[in-house]
């Protein structure tokens, strides 16, 4: 196989049933490989961008916010402001002689103009280098303006993204023990939502469930959030985690410093969704919402699985390949995929843990190849050589699918409908089918103008 | 939406941007280096760097776009990053074996200093390939200069000039532009039965046909053999001075092949100032094709200047496009009342005031602008017409303005790359775009009684 020509990635995949079930993961990608990884920077943007009402300030030259405006797909019910795009802009000038004065301006500017409760000033790679003393600027710029201003440390060298998702939930840990006035105590029935991003208005799908059966929605770190929002966050009595590699950092540390417990969840593929609103009513430990939740269930599934089987009559026996961000999503997509009668035969995170490819390993069919990292060579040769029919994955990879006739499904920034909950279970399928069953496949494998 | 911009306009002191109207310089060399046949473009810096560039051209040319990264770590901040450029050139050709490894700076690796020429020079370099490398600070210019920095590398390393007497032939840089353009400019060169050298050519590349399998390196870009001729040429053209300029003197000075700067060929100006530098510098007719297609767009601009004639536009984007651009809406009796870029350098306003003050019109122009400040200008000066690339979306809607994209990047929309914006032809698309967008709104907005059959 030519992508496993790096002799260093052979550690980092191994075919069920073949090799040992053990993977070296969360390691740095290799000098000159095609990797698809992203940055700290990176990691500790998607994370915070979210937050509705905040700037945020990137200090850097102008490219690394030109590529980040607006791009999260993360929906507001409110302000749009983290909508816009923002940088200091340094020049040649300020690496010479710094960046701090500049970056101050900038503040100055911004809240001026826009009057925000809170800045978020990220540092970039050259930050790092040229030594702006981003914590001593923040300090005195919000001293200046009595307002929130918290530097987060994402210069792009010091990690991957999941460094930057750390920087990230570090700011957010700020945001929330700096506490002007005593906390109200935590309220019964109310909780968190850690690691949804509102996608599509998914966060919106599981508050409206939780409503539903009498469950408040406190904040949602960050999908649809603001500064008052994040403020309340230790009043609720559980968080619930969505997406572990971003925010169980925090949820450790709010389990830690406000004695909130915490659960994992997962609301992708219907099976993962029962089981997470069982676990919710479970921890919370109230009747009426334990018998709230079993007719919600119940209700939904009525309704949700006549979809899925009339999909899953067309779907039966496709194959699909999944490259996603973290390896609790994998999990829960290869459950989701079995629900539409499909296997999947190659699956691989970008920031997957050791214990979450265990769990892979054991769930998966013998013979499916599981890769942490991958670059698209390997990813091309995994494709043919299992036949997937379909691949899930991020921006860089729906074009490589296609040029090998392969269908298509963005779980990421770029997806199109909710994915989350049993409505997202619908639109997984429709979406499913109307990809992998679309005519236009006719047009390669008919070979063209030959009659 | 993004409404919050406020109309009255405030003096900014920090020198920041809001909403850019540019990037950086290393994703316009990716850019440039995948116009080269059988290379990897390969960033020296962190891993983020190499994914956004990638995710961005994915987004709008809608087709793989690979690179390689150094993947710098903390280690390589502190101590330089020739152990991680040495690696990536043998991991590179190793695992992907491309004729060529094309590699760029980033902010980073320029500003701890990596000396791209000495780490190079001491790399295991496998026999028959090359490895090109061009300085492209992100701190300095923009994606333009990044793009404009890549092509001249690439001339310094490679051009040559072998013969006594230049062949007949020409170098054309066509500049940032689509592969739809570039595969026009080569067709109108054709058409003129004139050799030529494209450089860098990404037609065939990043609008690579569906085969049903994926090809690291398709069958387009200037080859290494084309590259070295380039120095043979008799003359060079230059598309656009922010990004062919450079380059063109590049190669005037190493192997004497004398440069003539041009504006990118968009709109009938342009285009005829192309043909005509053609024809003068090879002694050729132009073909009755290109003159029934000059014909075909001035019968067009006849048929349709009703409908544009007195239309404030607003334009925005790289400045070579937009150089163009207001040229050719001029031509069209239009009035480009705000033009700017976002990439820095005052001949582009020298060169857009000059155009306005012929025309007699009062308007705003702006280097190294952002498109807050455009916003704000067309707040307080309503436009009937934008044109930019995908971000001029916000203010369009903000402004319920109709909206032509034109340019890089193109992230809303698809086929943009295919299709010519250059040529006679180019300019035919054009007046289609604009007539189509003004026309359209004008049905959206009649009320019954006026609302036309004929237009």
């Amino acid at each position: 196989m030519q992508g496993l020509a790096i002799q260093e990635r052979k550690e980092s995949i191994f075919t069920k049933g073949e090799q040992r079930n053990t993977l070296t993961c969360d390691t740095d990608s290799i000098s000159g490989s095609v990797s698809q990884r992203a940055c700290v920077y990176c990691g500790a943007r998607v994370v915070l961008n979210p937050i509705t009402d905040a700037i945020h300030l990137v200090h850097g030259p102008i490219g690394c916010a030109s590529y980040t405006w607006d791009i999260r797909g993360s929906l507001s019910s409110g302000e749009e402001l983290y909508r816009n795009s923002f940088s200091t802009d340094l020049r040649e000038q300020d690496i010479i002689f710094g960046g701090e004065k500049k970056l101050t301006q900038a503040i100055d500017d911004l809240v001026t103009k826009y009057h925000p409760p809170l800045v978020f000033v990220y540092s970039t790679c050259i930050v790092g280098v040229i030594g702006d003393d981003l914590e001593a600027i923040c300090k005195a710029a919000s001293l200046k303006h009595q307002i929130e201003i918290i530097p987060i440390e994402s210069s792009g060298f010091i990690g991957n993204k999941s460094a930057g998702y750390r920087a990230a939930c570090e700011g957010l840990l700020r945001l929330i023990k700096n506490q002007p006035n005593p906390i109200p105590p935590k309220e019964k029935n109310t909780l968190n939502l850690l690691g949804d991003f509102n996608l599509a208005a998914e966060t919106w799908i599981i508050k409206s469930y939780l409503e539903r059966v009498g469950i408040k929605l406190n904040v949602t770190l960050t999908g649809d959030s603001s500064y008052e929002q994040i403020k309340k966050t230790p009043i609720a009595s559980l968080n619930i985690v969505q997406c572990a590699g971003s925010m169980i950092y925090l949820a450790e540390k709010l389990k830690e410093e406000y004695d909130i417990p915490y659960l994992r969840i997962s609301f992708i593929g219907i099976e993962d969704t029962i089981a997470s609103l069982r676990k919710i009513a479970a921890a919370l430990g109230d009747e009426q919402i334990i018998k709230n939740i079993e007719k919600l269930i119940r209700k939904e599934q009525e309704k949700t699985w006549p979809v899925i089987d009339y999909y899953k009559h067309k779907l039966q026996g496709k194959k699909a390949a999944v490259y996603v961000g973290g390896g609790f999503k994998a999990i829960s997509l290869i459950k989701q995929f079995r629900e539409l009668g499909i296997e999947v035969v190659i699956v691989g995170t970008q920031t997957g843990s050791q214990a979450e490819y265990q769990t892979i390993g054991d769930l998966v069919q013998q013979g499916t190849v599981i890769f942490d990292d991958t670059n698209p060579a390997e990813l091309e040769n995994f494709i043919i050589d299992k036949g997937a029919d379909l691949l899930v994955g991020g921006v860089k990879d729906r074009p490589l699918a296609y040029k090998l006739g392969t269908a298509f499904i963005d779980h990421n920034h770029d997806r199109k409908h909710a994915l989350c909950g049993f409505v997202g279970a619908e639109n997984f399928a429709k979406e499913v089918y109307s990809t992998v069953c679309s005519p236009v496949w006719k047009a390669i494998r008919t070979g063209g103008m030959t009659e | 939406m993004l409404d919050g911009t406020p109309k009255k306009i405030i003096e900014r002191h920090s020198g920041g941007v809001i909403n850019p109207a540019k990037t950086c310089q290393p994703i316009g060399a990716m850019y440039a280096a995948l116009g080269l046949h059988g290379c990897l473009p390969h960033s020296h810096g962190s891993q983020g760097c190499c994914s956004y560039h990638r995710m961005h051209l994915t987004r709008h040319f809608r087709d793989p776009i690979m690179a390689s990264s150094s993947s710098f770590t903390e280690g390589a901040s502190v101590f330089g990053g020739g152990a991680n450029l040495k690696t990536s050139i043998k991991n590179v050709f190793t695992i992907y074996n491309p004729d060529i490894m094309a590699v760029h700076t980033t902010c980073l690796s320029e500003t701890i200093g990596d000396d791209l020429n000495s780490i190079v020079q001491s790399a295991e370099i496998p026999e028959g390939k090359i490895v090109l490398y061009a300085n492209t600070p992100s701190y300095v210019g923009s994606h333009i200069t990044g793009f404009s920095n890549m092509t001249k590398g690439i001339i310094n390393q490679l051009a040559e000039s072998t013969l006594e007497e230049p062949k007949e032939q020409v170098t054309i840089l066509p500049g940032f532009v689509n592969p739809g353009d570039m595969r026009e400019i080569k067709r109108i060169v054709k058409k003129m039965d004139i050799d030529y050298v494209m450089l860098p050519d990404t037609s065939g590349v990043v609008d690579s046909p569906m085969t049903g399998e994926f090809v690291m390196y398709p069958k387009g870009g200037t080859t290494v053999e084309e590259i070295k001729d380039s120095g043979n040429s008799q003359i060079t053209l230059a598309l656009g001075s922010f990004a062919s300029a450079d380059p063109a003197n590049a190669l005037d000075k190493k192997c004497g092949v004398p440069a003539k700067v041009l504006h990118t060929p968009i709109g009938i100006k342009a285009t005829d100032s192309l043909l005509m530098a053609l024809s003068k510098s090879f002694v050729r007719e132009i073909p009755y094709d290109l003159e029934e297609e000059r014909g075909q767009l001035v019968d067009i601009m006849t048929d349709t200047h009703f409908h544009f004639h007195g239309k404030k536009v607003a334009i925005f984007g790289d400045p070579d496009i937009v150089i163009s651009l207001t040229e050719f809406v001029l031509s069209l009796g239009m009035k480009p009342v705000h033009v700017l870029t976002g990439t820095p350098g005052k001949s582009f306003e020298n060169e857009i005031n000059k155009m306005l003050t012929e025309a007699g019109i009062e308007g705003n122009v702006k280097a190294a602008g952002d498109l807050f400040t455009l916003h704000q200008w067309i707040k307080n000066l309503p436009v009937d017409l934008l044109i930019g690339n995908t971000y001029g979306k916000y203010i369009a809607r903000a402004e319920d303005i109709p909206f032509v994209r034109i340019g890089f990047p193109i992230l809303d929309r698809s086929v943009h790359s295919y299709l010519p914006v250059v040529g006679y032809k180019g300019a035919i698309r054009i007046i289609e775009m604009i007539s189509n967008a003004l026309l359209d709104r004008a049905d959206r907005d009649a009320k019954d009684e006026d609302f036309e059959l004929v237009m």
